[in-house]
Order: C-alpha cells, then sequence, then structure tokens
C-alpha cells in the first residue's frame, strides 16, 4: 500500500512551481505526480519520499494537503502489461479512479499509481494474479 | 403630458405641508393606540401623540429599522385586525425572516393611485397598452403595477417574469406601448430580441418604467438607444408600500417625484442620525401618513441618495430624490433580490457543516448580474477527488438557489486567499458600475 498526498491548487499562474519548490526547499523527492483540474482549481497528486516532511512544509505554507491511500502497482514493461493488470480487475468489477506512472530508475517494470473505487478487493486480486504492490517503505527506499 | 391626479400632484408646498401635518398626527395617534412596539419606543422616548404640533415635531420621534420589523414578525407591526386586511406581500427574505407587509381594502387603493401617478407621469394613458414584466407573487413589483395600470384604464399585459422569448413575440403580436420591469433584465431581454432578429424599433413601446434595483444613467442611455423608447425610473419598497413611492416624470427624466401627500421624507446622515442639508447625501427615510395596515414611522431604507427640493418643470410640486447610489448596510441587489452576506453564510454552514471563509463577487456580465460565491476549501472537506469537489460546489450552489432564490456560481479557492481585514472581513466585492 503506497500513500499519495493531494494538494489543492487555483488555476494560477505559477501556482504548481510553488508547490515544487517548497517540496524542493524541505528536500523532498516527487516520485510520480498527476494534475487533475476543473477550469477553477487543481488536484496536484503526489508520490513523494517523505510524505511527513512534504506535508508538514507544505501545511506551513498554507496549502490544504489531503492523504489517499493508493496502490503501487508493478507492470511489465512489455506490450500488454497494463492489461494483465486491468482485465482481471476489470472482469471482477474493479474501477479505476485514476492512474499515473511512475519513475523508477532501479527497476526494469514500469510502477503504475492506482486510485480503485474498491481499494480491498483490488488488492486481493493483484494478489491472487501474483501482480507486485510495492508498499510505502520501499517508495521512500527507492 | 397629463398629471394623473392634479390636485395633490401640483399642490402648493404651504397646502402639501398642512395636509402632511394633518395626516401625521392622525397616523402617530392610531398606532400610539394600535401597535405596542411604538407606543412602548415614544414612551421610552417621552414623546406623547399630542406633542406632534409641527412636521419638525416628527424628528422627536425615534426611527424604525428593518431588525424592529423583524422582531415583530410577522404580524405584530399591523395596525389593524387581520379582517380589515386584504393583501399581504413579503420582502425577500433577508437574514432568516422576511418582513411581512399589509394592505387594508384602502391601502391598496392608494397604491394603485399612486401607481397609476407614475404610470402617468412615464406618460401612459388609458389608451396605452402595459406590458408587466415584474414578477406576480410576494413581490411587491408586478401586482403594483397591476393595479396601478388597471386603475389608470390602460390593457395591461400581466407577463411577469421570465419566460424571454415568448416575451418578445407578445411584444411583436400584442403591440404593448408602455414597458415595465427590472432594467436588468429588461437588457437581457433586448439581447436576446437582438438574437432572435428582433428589432425594438419595431415594436410599439414609446415608454419605459424601470426600477426595483438600483440603475445608472448610463444604463438609461443603453436602455432608451436599444429599446427605442423614454426610460423613466421608479422607486419603492414593500415596507413603505411597494413601487410608486417615487417617479420620475418623462419630460425632465432627472430625479424621482415623491409622493409627498402619502409619505414624508427625510435625508439622515446614516452615522449621526442627524438630518443633512437639501442637496447633500444620506440615508433615505420615509414615514408614511395614509397607510392603513402598515403604517412604518421614519424608517430607515439604508438606501443612500440626497433630495432636490428645486421644482420642477413638468408642474409637480413633489419634491425628488436623485437615483439611489448605494446601500448603508452590505445588502446586494441581484437581479432585484436582495442578498446579505450573512444568508450565503449560513448556506455555507449548512451545506459543509463548517464556518468558511467565503466572498461575493458580483459582477455585470451581458447586462445580467453574476453573483460568485468564493469559499476557501479546508481539510475537513477537501479530498483528491475531483468530481466530489465539483459535487460539493454543486451541492452549495444548489442550496444558494434554494434558500436566497438567485443563481450563484460557486468556486472553491485554495485556504488564506481571501483577503482578511482588520476586524470585520470583506464579504463583498461588488465590480458593478452604478
Amino acid at each position: 500500500m503506497a500513500e499519495q498526498i493531494s494538494i489543492f491548487i487555483e488555476n494560477k499562474e505559477g501556482r504548481l512551481a510553488e508547490v515544487t519548490a517548497i517540496l524542493r526547499d524541505a528536500g523532498v523527492n516527487i516520485r510520480a505526480l498527476s494534475l487533475a483540474d476543473t477550469t477553477d482549481f487543481g488536484v496536484l497528486r503526489l508520490i513523494v519520499n517523505e510524505n511527513e516532511k512534504a506535508t508538514t512544509a507544505l501545511r506551513e505554507q498554507g496549502f490544504t494537503v489531503g492523504k489517499t491511500r493508493v496502490l503501487a502497482v508493478e507492470v511489465n514493461d512489455e506490450p500488454g502489461g497494463l492489461n494483465q493488470v486491468l482485465d482481471p480487475l476489470s472482469e471482477q468489477g474493479v474501477n479505476v479512479e485514476y492512474m499515473y506512472a511512475f519513475a523508477n530508475p532501479q527497476c526494469k517494470n514500469a510502477i503504475m499509481i492506482f486510485r480503485f473505487d474498491d481499494l480491498e478487493k483490488a488488492k486481493i486480486i493483484l494478489a491472487e494474479q501474483g501482480i507486485k504492490v510495492v508498499d510505502k517503505d520501499e517508495i521512500s527506499n527507492l | 403630458m397629463p398629471i394623473y391626479d392634479i390636485d395633490y400632484e401640483t399642490m402648493p408646498r404651504e397646502g402639501l405641508e398642512a395636509i402632511q401635518l394633518r395626516r401625521l398626527q392622525t397616523t402617530i395617534e392610531r398606532i400610539y393606540a394600535t401597535i405596542p412596539f411604538y407606543k412602548e419606543t415614544y414612551d421610552k422616548a417621552g414623546v406623547k401623540p399630542s406633542d406632534i404640533k409641527s412636521l419638525d415635531d416628527l424628528r422627536r420621534l425615534p426611527f424604525t429599522t428593518k431588525q424592529d420589523l423583524r422582531d415583530n414578525y410577522p404580524y405584530r407591526m399591523f395596525a389593524v385586525p387581520m379582517e380589515q386586511v386584504i393583501r399581504i406581500h413579503a420582502s425577500s427574505g433577508t437574514t432568516g425572516k422576511p418582513t411581512v407587509v399589509g394592505y387594508t381594502k384602502r391601502d391598496i387603493s392608494t397604491w394603485a393611485d399612486l401607481m397609476a401617478r407614475s404610470m402617468a407621469a412615464a406618460g401612459a394613458t388609458a389608451g396605452d397598452i402595459i406590458h408587466n414584466a415584474w414578477g406576480y407573487g410576494l413581490f411587491t413589483g408586478g401586482l403594483g403595477a397591476h393595479y396601478g395600470a388597471e386603475r389608470l384604464g390602460a390593457s395591461v399585459i400581466p407577463v411577469s417574469g421570465g419566460n424571454t422569448k415568448r416575451q418578445i413575440t407578445i411584444m411583436q403580436d400584442f403591440k404593448p406601448t408602455i414597458l415595465c420591469g427590472t432594467p436588468s433584465y429588461i437588457l437581457h431581454l433586448a439581447e436576446v430580441a437582438d438574437e432572435m432578429g428582433v428589432n425594438f424599433k419595431d415594436l410599439s413601446f414609446k415608454s419605459g418604467i424601470f426600477g426595483a434595483e438600483p440603475w445608472t444613467e448610463r444604463m438609461r442611455t443603453e436602455l432608451e438607444a436599444k429599446l427605442n423608447l423614454k426610460a423613466v425610473d421608479i422607486y419603492g419598497l414593500s415596507e413603505v408600500m411597494g413601487p410608486g413611492v417615487s417617479v420620475e416624470c418623462v419630460e425632465e427624466q432627472k430625479g424621482l417625484h415623491i409622493a409627498e401627500d402619502h409619505f414624508i421624507v427625510e435625508i439622515v446622515d446614516p452615522d449621526t442620525l442627524e438630518p443633512v442639508p437639501p442637496g447633500d447625501s444620506g440615508e433615505l427615510v420615509f414615514t408614511t401618513i395614509t397607510k392603513e395596515a402598515f403604517p412604518v414611522i421614519r424608517y430607515r431604507t439604508k438606501d443612500v441618495t440626497s433630495l432636490n427640493p428645486v421644482p420642477c418643470t413638468c408642474g409637480r410640486t413633489h419634491m425628488r430624490m436623485n437615483k439611489p447610489t448605494g446601500r448603508t448596510d452590505d445588502m446586494l441587489i441581484i437581479r432585484g433580490v436582495n442578498v446579505f452576506p450573512s444568508q450565503i453564510e449560513s448556506v455555507l454552514m449548512e451545506s459543509r457543516e463548517v464556518a468558511p471563509h467565503y466572498q461575493l463577487l458580483v459582477d455585470r456580465v451581458d447586462n445580467l448580474d453574476i453573483l460568485t460565491v468564493k469559499v476557501e476549501i479546508d481539510e475537513a472537506s477537501f479530498s483528491d477527488d475531483i468530481k466530489g469537489l465539483q459535487a460539493m460546489e454543486g451541492k452549495i450552489s444548489h442550496n444558494i438557489k434554494e434558500h436566497l432564490g438567485v443563481s450563484a456560481k460557486v468556486a472553491l479557492v485554495e485556504p488564506k486567499t481571501i483577503e482578511r481585514s482588520q476586524g470585520k472581513a470583506v464579504r463583498v466585492i461588488d465590480n458593478r458600475q452604478f
């Protein structure tokens, strides 16, 4: 199980750069990110090496930070690799809320971050399929 | 232009003041005997009805405020038993409770007379067809104008608000000659007409009577150019009576003649509550001197304007008030609906179960008032789910519409981005130009 931090950002020029600068100054490394937005605001979703440090630094600067449990899944780096993960889930009615990719220099497989509508069920299915789920500590130590 | 009630509307000052004093004395005696609120406040101030010997003595009486009316909700400010009340109207319901006002048969008749006067001042005669786009309902605009039009003997089309395209078809087919409505809605209507390829120059309007919200000289120029008619301003409020308290004459279009044989007007400094010199700006205060069911004495309207005592070339001797320029409180008028920031606050509390930081932004886009409610997000209501956040905006917007009757766009903003001022928060940014 991995933990994602989410940050509320208004759609204003330079706002994203401010967030990343805060993390830089706190010595936090960003592993993966995705930005979902509407016309007025966006939600920045981040996987970082040190969640607490990142959260504290961002909150100090007045940002709203949330935490979400997500799954970091190893995906075989070959054609059809993603389908090996998605097919068994969709067959059993688990829906992907969102997903984004993970930069992983130490592994030849890709890592994808998933938020599922039914996290527990997804975990069981992935375990049954022998698909590796990377945990929080592993992410921090990557 | 003919004057509807020539005896009263052109009465010399001296005669008018004599009538005002007599009517004021009668009113004070009556409310002292029938409305406990007035008896208590006058006893406390040490003034007896018999002390009112001149018009200047009116100043010895305490003011009446919106809060006083609220404290006596719903019927305790009525001076007659309910058997004599034949109509009830209400203000929009500001911080919770609306203000309920009642009318006797004679009050309705007086109001019809004053609206007939107003329409005549705008150039209407018995031969005219009046397109009444003010809303019918608890709001006084629709029915007030309706009865006035009938009293004048004109034909009235009770079209009310909304259904803009249908209104335009009616204008083409029925050929109304006088248009009544709120100025922002009328400008919107003009734009829809334009989109439909309907030119107001091909319609039959000669005058438009616009009111229920503040509008500027610039808007008059625009209305007159777009609609090919003479635009006059009308003023009123339900607490005092409804539309027809004052109106511009079509000859001058410069200041609104106050029906001084029915209302005594004062302008006071909103802070000191002392009278201001003629011509200076201050808060408009009205005393009704002919109303039976719901008289108000020195009612503070919160509208800011000034009086013009210079006689008008139209022949009417009643004093004119200039177009109101603002409000002494923070009430907003959005498309004719009164909106208080505190109402928005209570909706937000209800929608989110937390006391939020918020700000109201008002813009005028394409001649319509656009209300945006900025709400700061907090960690309790934040989630990484965009759909959830949008649903929250939608829910708040829905609740505002439900409670206040106005549409508002809700925009979530980052915490602490709404400017904190020292002490009281700046709740309203009004970008409209009045």
